[in-house]
């Protein structure tokens, strides 16, 4: 028998039709690799979201085989000599032992410390930018829901993670959210002895937190992150208003191999961050804090970042308790469960709020540029003065500690911002939005300033203006808006070169110009 | 090698033909084989270079590395002034973000300037179906509901409940009941580890957190104050979470202040003071942390968490912001050997933040 000749060349070639053979796969990978998406850079932040979860995924999973959440009591006989013989859980201990004793344990803790700092501030201006630029609207008000579930499995997650280690400043993190479940009327004490199987803190919150952490939750999100990508797939991206661009189509580059690879590069930059930060900047060092213990706690206490407004609301909050008949409403309740619940609630239904308050049922794939609808930038403004005055409060000791202020008068400050700030940004962001509109409408009607002064007969000076289209009689062009950025600087329309940056490339030298080659005749402009 | 033509037509074709997408621009950023292009694939050549030794130079670290004394991992202590250990972190990280970094970043020089600049158009197919699909796949459901038979047939209507209504009790009933805790058989808010019923009718010891020391009453200074724990098996430990209290020698006036003070407006801790020591909780009644922080000369007491101040000169009422409560007060007296006891479990008052059904202090 004659063996046949193995030909490399046509290994790709044969195992893709063998392939196709039993799977039928070439129409549907086509379109996927011919799949458009419109580009730019905004459309990146949520991505940073998901590589911080991938991440979060990759070296929590690492950290997992080392850490026991155990609330035994043992002492301590591990590298780290200043702790050498202190009682401590067990969870402790073996978060010191990933710390000391796992050779590249703590670049891997830090790093998925910092990932989850990132993964958070990722959501948070990613919501940002889809609130913004009215990428909630119909078609896509499941997906803004689905981010703002999101946003809050993320801050439930991590802060579990956060009181995993038992520390000093994890354990007065859990105290105070044992107290918040405490001060839920009716419910709030059975709810306390429920969740710790009797009093604060009990022996099993960790294990319990341990489940929640690195299982429940983890698989929520990501059962949700890959409902939420996928939507992003099947209902194509938005876009900005642009030449060629309309609401019915998609304008970009093809998924493959362009955006992939800015995907995957972009994917590698993100991980490059996490593992510098992790690397150089040292994050939660329990060490230093010791074991939790109830009646220890250390002036500056901070609870990572996406925790401080909800430490501000209640630090801000008077005192006012309702007693009546014999039952209490303690005043923690309306900062850390009310504040938090209409926080989830409202925003999940601004868009069809927005929707019936506009009369507007249309599907939309283009995006708002912000100043546009001055209503919701206002509204958008409002609500991060809001949420600054309360996450600033959540530091004012530092502040008040730094700059000699005094504590209380800080936390009045704070309870007067929290009122006055935010009407005043909706204020001051929609008179600049208008403005902005309306310096569009001008260089659409007038033209771009030259920077071009003339000194006429009768002595009067005035600027040159490029007329962005023919002018009428009375020098105004008549053009309309229609949501893209008006140019409004002479090298925008190629009447100037490029501004050359000095800094890097000195002035005298510019780029060489080549003429760019064309693989097709025909050239359409777009 | 070259872009080939013939095949670029041919994709460009289908793509427009079959999948609805029109490549409408396509431009090469350079000649083929210009200076600029071998430029750029220098450029990101040179980072792919760098990328492996960063990651080499990575492994390298992590090998050898003085983290320990490796490979002798026995006897090994971390010493923390030492240099070497503590830049053991920081060159790991240093070198696998410049490994990381510089792979993204030529992956993204080689897309952004290598590849072809292109600009495609794609219908986006929006909106909803097509009517008569709409219709069809409406009236097969319909249809469904139709043969199921449900609304002629009120009867399996109703029985139906009892599967969705029992099995849907049955599956809240198991968690719920495995996890529900009955917060007052025994009664976890009330007592503290100061119960003298707990400790054979005795007294309990104010003791230091060594849990062993007794505490005299000259061992504080005026105007100082210490951390005192029950002196209970296990009183020192998270079991007895609610149990520190911060015990106080007041300045013979204050002390005076707040006598006076508690016979005038708050009799239930007449008697609470063992001369011008007072013990108060340390559980702070707003969120629970330990409120420590103790001003001496203006008597305050702050909690650092959410900055609730109590005026210990009047019996810890709360003065500026988010509590409500004072803190309870632990009643104590000297014993016959001179040291400090509780009397009581803070006079009945619940410790800690307020809830629902607590009792009104």
């Amino acid at each position: 028998m004659k063996r046949r000749k193995f030909d490399m060349k046509q290994l790709p070639a044969s195992t893709a039709g063998a392939i196709d053979d039993r799977y039928k796969v070439a129409t549907p990978l086509r379109s996927l690799l011919n799949k458009v998406f419109p580009d730019h850079w905004t459309f990146l932040l949520g991505e940073i979201a998901l590589f911080s979860f991938i991440i979060l995924l990759l070296t929590g999973t690492f950290l997992a085989l080392f850490f026991e959440p155990s609330s035994q009591e043992v002492t301590y006989q591990g590298s780290y000599v200043p702790l050498r013989d202190v009682h401590m859980s067990r969870a402790y201990e073996t978060a010191l032992n990933l710390s000391f004793d796992v050779r590249g344990g703590l670049i891997m803790r830090q790093m998925h410390h910092w990932a989850a700092l990132l993964f958070m501030a990722a959501i948070v201006i990613h919501m940002a930018r889809v609130f913004f630029t009215g990428a909630f609207r119909k078609p896509r008000e499941l997906n803004w829901i689905l981010g703002l579930t999101m946003f809050w499995l993320g801050f439930l997650e991590g802060f579990a993670g956060y009181s995993l280690p038992d520390d000093a400043l994890s354990g007065t993190g859990l105290r105070i959210a044992s107290a918040i479940v405490l001060s839920i009327p009716v419910v709030g004490s059975w709810l306390l002895t429920s969740l710790f199987d009797g009093e604060f803190p009990g022996e099993i919150i960790l294990e319990r937190f341990y489940i929640l952490h690195v299982f429940l939750l983890p698989l929520l999100l990501l059962a949700l992150v890959t409902v939420h990508v996928g939507l992003v797939i099947v209902q194509k991206h938005t876009q900005w208003a642009g030449p060629g661009r309309t609401n019915h189509n998609v304008v970009g580059e093809r998924w493959f191999p362009r955006y992939i690879i800015k995907q995957g590069g972009f994917f590698m930059l993100v991980f490059a961050l996490i593992a510098l930060m992790g690397g150089l900047f040292q994050i939660n060092p329990i060490w230093l804090f010791g074991p939790y213990e109830a009646a220890v706690v250390s002036a500056g206490s901070q609870p990572d970042w996406y925790v401080m407004f909800l430490d501000g609301s209640s630090r801000l909050m008077p005192a006012w308790e309702i007693r009546a008949f014999g039952y209490t409403v303690p005043p923690l309740f309306w900062p850390t469960i009310v504040l938090p619940g209409l926080l989830t609630v409202l925003p999940m239904f601004y868009p069809f709020f927005e929707a019936r308050l506009r009369k507007d049922k249309a599907a939309h794939n283009l995006l708002d540029r912000p100043r546009d609808v001055p209503d919701r930038t206002g509204l958008g403004a409002a609500g991060i003065a809001f949420y600054l005055v309360l996450a600033f409060s959540g530091g004012n000791d530092i502040i008040a500690d730094k700059f000699y202020i005094s504590l209380n008068a800080m936390t009045w400050a704070g309870r007067i911002g929290l009122l006055v700030l935010p009407p005043l940004a909706y204020y001051v962001t929609r008179r600049i939005c208008l403005g902005l509109q309306q310096h569009d409408r001008q260089v659409l009607a007038h033209g771009v300033e030259t920077g071009i002064i003339r000194l006429l007969p009768d002595g009067r000076f005035v600027e040159i203006h490029q007329p962005l289209a023919q002018p009428d009689g009375h020098g105004h062009a008549e053009l309309p808006y229609v949501g893209a950025p008006v140019p409004k600087k002479m090298n925008r329309l190629g009447a100037l070169g490029p501004a050359i940056k000095g800094f890097f490339v000195p002035i005298e030298e510019p780029a060489p110009k080549e003429k760019k080659a064309e693989i097709t005749k025909e050239k359409e402009p777009v | 090698m070259s872009i080939s033509n013939e095949r670029f037509e041919f994709v460009r074709q289908g793509a427009k033909e079959r999948d609805d997408v029109e490549i409408v621009h396509y431009e090469l950023q350079y000649p083929l084989g210009s200076r600029q292009e071998k430029r750029v694939v220098r450029f990101v050549s040179g980072l792919f270079l760098l990328s492996g030794l960063a990651s080499v130079v990575f492994v390298a670290c992590y090998i050898w590395w003085p983290f320990t004394n490796f490979p002798a991992v026995t006897g090994w202590e971390y010493e923390p002034g030492n240099s070497w250990m503590k830049g053991y972190t920081p060159i790991l990280g240093l070198t696998l973000g410049i490994a990381l970094a510089a792979f993204g970043f030529a992956v993204l020089v080689w897309g952004k300037k290598l590849l072809p600049h292109e600009i495609v158009l794609q219908d986006r197919h929006d909106g909803a179906s097509d009517p008569a699909e709409r219709k069809l796949t409406g009236s097969t459901l319909q249809f469904m509901g139709e043969e199921m038979g449900l609304s002629r047939r009120p009867l399996l209507k109703v029985a139906l409940l009892a599967p969705a209504g029992g099995l849907g009790l049955a599956a809240a009933a198991l968690p719920i009941g495995m996890l529900m805790k009955d917060p007052h058989h025994p009664d976890v808010f009330l007592h503290t580890g100061w119960d003298p019923q707990a400790n054979g009718g005795k007294f309990v010891h104010l003791v230091r957190e060594d849990g062993e020391t007794k505490i005299r009453p000259e061992d504080i200074s005026i105007g100082g104050q210490i951390t005192a724990f029950p002196g209970i098996p296990g009183g020192t430990t998270n079991k007895h979470a609610d149990s520190p209290v911060l015990l106080i020698r007041l300045r013979q006036n204050d002390a005076e202040a707040l006598r006076a003070n508690i016979e005038k407006g708050y009799p239930i801790n007449r008697g609470g003071m063992a001369g011008d020591l007072v013990a108060y909780s340390k559980i702070c009644t707003h969120a629970g942390c330990p409120a420590s922080l103790y001003e001496q000369q203006s008597n305050r007491l702050l909690c650092p968490c959410h900055q609730s101040q109590f005026l210990i000169t009047d019996n810890a009422r709360p003065i500026f912001g988010p509590a409500t409560r004072r803190l309870p007060m632990l009643p104590i007296v000297v014993d016959e050997e001179g040291f400090l006891v509780a009397t009581s479990d803070f006079n009945g008052i619940p410790v800690g933040p307020a809830f629902w059904e607590k009792p009104e202090a």
